[in-house]
């Protein structure tokens, strides 16, 4: 299993065509030290935490099966569960595959289903879950390999609300802006914060059963345009009518999962609700 | 092979503009980018947008605000384009309705930012770059240009005349992460190089993991000279445990900065008398080291970050995104708490070298953003300017390769561009880069575009095919290295003798890189094979800042050199350029332009 520190003698240096005895040696001496640096950091660590990681890759003979695979890591405090999924894949097994990037729960690459949960495993602190963690890829989602899912159906859902900004009119005057009230800044500041991370339309039974629902990350799409002043009237009626279709805001039966996962505490919900009752607006002054 | 008018490598601010721009010039454009356009570091920019949009505040001001901030080694003609321009780039973002803060009145917002003479920075929350980004990709679909995410550009296709001003870029190969295929792409017009930053050099940044220096470390090989990469900021409110970046929107509302004794050391030990925190980036982050290495710091490590006494609907309704920054990844509630902050790399001003449209001396070949030096931030960017440099450059750059621009650009690139004294004599002993694995170089390539291509195209599959099948050490092993003498020897305070040990672990490092081997034996997103080749790069650009900090013996913004202590203008009023020159790296410089359109900028004492 991919826990087990690798023999020195994996590496068979007669076997070795490289340049220099000098290199073969330096390389043989980093092997050892990098052998024992992990060694000697699971040995002094206070506390190990054991990871249980799902694996899978349609093209590897023995993960074509699914399989979760242990490794321990050393505890620090503070530790996320991203930097245990990069200790174990920089450490013990470089074919660990997972999405990561900014550190900092902004660019919303690593929703992963940590513990029976969707969260962001780089603000996720393992302090704070039962050990050992247990870290699969999000559910509801084609699993590409290990952790990563196919998010294409999630960005074809996000396009399909028309996701810019439309305005009736613009300013004439050079360098000169549109103005906004404070008041509807604020309405729809908590919309504007969602990452695509994609851990609400995971959670939501709805769209588990309907590949064609809109899901809670589009609609947010849509209501933060809908509610901006600044948009024009012809656009939020078209709007409107596309969260309106058949898979749109009236699937919802208001379970809040989505609520509950969202890592940028979006109240995806009430925004749903509350186009619900825009739109039945805009239908009594069309009819 | 995919064929496109302009190709633009990377989809964060500055490639989706230069995208929206070369479209609205006509052009069949694409993007593509090692993540999705929304995963870009962009994302991470808390701060604000500064343009110079009030009435009693003028472009020039801005412009000599920024000179004044570069130490005198900003080139007039990109910072006087850059204050004229950003302002209609601000005003564009909210005609596309990117999310400002307002004013009562419902005009947008401005604050006050370090090194800044007027409040000229526009801002939507402290997460300002979150929006940005998010605006501009909205705009990306809502024109259809076409963008091929997670697909990794690895190399570029690039004519090879003796002389890289002769040369020309056709295109750019990229591996499609999802299926591990090497894809050649041709490009008619130009390829954009819109890469960010090269935090991965270091280990305490505030940088994404994916910010490996592509674009400098592609083009370097390809013959276009990295300018200016010794001068590295390093952010002074960055958290002590990940790095990550606390805005310098909380000094600009009034945070102030304590030591262990409490004392406001900005000014009670005199750092900056006038301005305090709001000092520019590079004198605060010195402060603080002071403070910490003198026995001021808190637990020997960091300084105190105090924001309580503006109270919380101030922090909430302006900074709230620091709080779930500072609860997150620190623990500390910053209203109830002072948070503890220390300088972490944050950005880098040099890049590959271009002229004021973003173009290098290899024709077709563009760079922009972090990854490009026009040179817009010289020895040390403001606060609130990488934003509307992303905007400005990325429209230039982008209506330049699609033909948009008939005016002849002032700042001159390449190995014509040389200062007349040439090739100064420095301490380095630069050498040859031997690096004869086809893993760790670029093959040359020939001169037709099919050519060209072709060749770059076999060069990645062997390359790929090479790490694959061989054994060998895991690249993290020698990105580590790297990191680690980076952060000890090539940080804001610099010795010759600590600069010289980095350079020595450099070459052992590119050394070693020659012995690297990819693991996982699969196709399929294969995130192995990615990162090894992103560690080269790393490898790359740590050079060039070193060699670059080595050689430059003075103290000017950024760069601080323990045994000289002062600017100096009549040696080092002049560009770093650092260049591959066929596998034998060469040093040589330039000189600054400091005659703009409105004033000449006359080198000043810089103090805050």
């Amino acid at each position: 299993m991919s826990t087990q520190v690798k023999e020195q003698t994996e590496v068979d240096e007669e076997e070795q065509v490289s340049p220099g005895e000098r290199r073969r040696e330096k390389k043989r001496q980093l092997q050892r030290e990098r052998e024992q640096e992990i060694l000697d950091a699971v040995d002094e660590a206070e506390q190990t935490v054991e990871l249980k990681i799902f694996r899978f890759d349609p093209e590897v003979a023995d993960k074509q099966e699914p399989r979760f695979d242990s490794f321990t890591v050393p505890f620090h405090r503070g530790m996320t569960v991203l930097d245990a999924l990069i200790f174990a894949r920089d450490k013990y097994d470089s074919s660990l595959t997972f999405r990561h990037s900014c550190r900092q729960a902004v660019c919303g690459s690593d929703a992963l289903f940590i513990n029976g949960r969707q969260r962001l495993a780089c603000k996720t602190q393992m302090g704070e879950l039962d050990w050992p963690v247990r870290v699969e890829p999000l559910p509801h989602q084609d699993v590409v390999k290990d952790l990563v899912v196919d998010m294409e159906h999630f960005y074809d859902q996000m396009h399909a609300v028309e996701p810019y900004f439309d305005p009736d009119e613009l300013p004439d005057g050079e360098l000169e802006a549109q103005t906004q009230s404070p008041e509807n800044r604020e309405k729809i500041k908590l919309s504007t914060r969602c990452i695509w991370c994609g851990a609400c339309m995971s959670s939501c039974n709805i769209a588990a059963g309907d590949n064609k629902y809109l899901g809670p990350a589009a609609i947010n799409k849509a209501y933060r345009f809908a509610m901006d002043e600044r948009e024009g009237s012809d656009k939020k009626a078209d709007r409107l009518r596309i969260i309106e279709q058949e898979h749109g805001v009236w699937r919802c039966q208001t379970q809040f999962s989505c609520t509950e996962v969202c890592p940028k505490d979006i109240p995806l919900t009430e925004h749903i609700q509350e186009l619900k009752r825009e739109a039945v607006k805009s239908n009594l002054k069309f009819w | 092979m995919h064929e496109h008018d302009v190709l633009v490598v990377g989809a964060g601010g500055a490639g989706l503009r230069a995208a929206i721009e070369a479209q609205e010039e006509g052009a069949d454009v694409a993007l593509v980018t090692k993540l999705h356009p929304v995963r870009s570091h962009t994302g991470a920019a808390e701060g604000g947008i500064n343009a110079a949009l009030h009435h009693k505040d003028s472009w020039d001001k801005h412009a000599y605000d920024t000179m004044k901030g570069s130490d005198y080694l900003g080139d007039a003609p990109a910072i006087d384009a850059f204050a004229q321009e950003a302002r209609h780039e601000v005003i564009q973002l909210e005609h596309w309705g990117m999310p400002f803060s307002r004013e009562e009145d419902g005009t947008v917002s401005q604050r006050p930012f370090g090194g800044l003479s007027y409040p000229r920075t526009t801002y939507a929350g402290a997460e300002t770059g979150h929006h940005l980004l998010h605006t501009m990709y909205e705009q990306v679909v809502k024109r259809g240009i076409e963008v091929y995410d997670e697909w990794f550009v690895t190399r570029l296709a690039v004519t090879d005349e003796d002389d890289p001003s002769e040369r020309t870029c056709h295109g750019i190969v990229a591996i499609e992460i999802a299926t591990g295929e090497v894809h050649g792409f041709y490009a008619r017009d130009g390829v954009i190089l819109a890469t960010g930053g090269l935090g991965e050099v270091f280990d305490h940044t505030t940088n994404a993991i994916a910010c490996t220096g592509d674009g400098p470390a592609m083009a370097f090989r390809a013959g276009a000279p990295m300018e200016d990469m010794e001068f590295v900021q390093f952010h002074p409110t960055t958290l002590p445990s990940t790095g990550v970046l606390i805005s310098e929107g909380v000094r600009g509302e009034g945070g102030i900065l304590y030591n262990a004794d409490e004392e406001r050391f900005m000014f009670e030990r005199g750092y900056a008398n006038n301005e305090g925190e709001l000092a520019s980036r590079d004198v605060v982050s010195r402060a603080e080291l002071t403070e910490v290495n003198e026995g001021r710091g808190i637990e020997d490590e960091y300084v105190h970050l105090d924001m309580r006494h503006l109270g919380a609907d101030r922090i909430i309704d302006r900074l709230e995104n620091i709080l779930h920054l500072a609860e997150d990844f620190e623990g500390v509630d910053g209203l109830d708490d002072p948070m503890p902050v220390k300088p972490g790399q944050h950005y880098q001003m040099g890049g590959v070298e271009v002229d004021e449209y973003g173009h290098s001396c290899i024709d077709g070949l563009y760079a922009v953003g972090e990854a490009a030096c026009y040179s817009l931030h010289g020895a040390n960017r403001l606060g609130g300017n990488a934003l509307p440099e992303l905007m400005v450059f990325g429209a230039r750059a982008g209506r330049h390769a699609a033909g948009g621009v008939e005016e002849e650009s002032e700042i001159a690139t390449g190995p014509g561009a040389k200062s007349e004294d040439g090739v100064v004599d420095s301490p380095v002993d630069l050498g040859a880069v031997s690096d004869p694995d086809p893993v760790a170089t670029d093959g040359g390539t020939l001169a037709t575009p099919e050519q060209a291509l072709e060749a770059a195209v076999e060069a990645e599959r062997t390359r790929i095919e090479t790490l694959l099948e061989r054994d060998g050490i895991n690249h993290a092993d020698v990105r580590d290295r790297v990191q680690q003498t980076m952060t000890q020897n090539v940080n804001v305070f610099r010795e010759e003798a600590n600069l010289k040990q980095a350079l020595r672990d450099i070459r052992e490092a590119r050394t070693l890189y020659q012995e690297v081997a990819v693991r996982d034996p699969s196709r399929t997103y294969n995130t192995d094979i990615i990162h090894t080749i992103e560690t080269r790069n790393v490898i790359d650009c740590a050079e060039a800042i070193t060699v670059g900090a080595l050689a430059r013996e003075e103290f000017r913004g950024a760069h601080w050199r323990k045994q000289y202590q002062y600017r100096d203008d009549e040696n080092w009023l002049k560009h770093t350029l650092y260049a591959w020159n066929g596998g034998e790296p060469e040093l040589y410089y330039k000189p600054v332009i400091l005659e703009g359109e409105e004033q000449t900028y006359e080198p000043k004492q810089r103090s805050y």
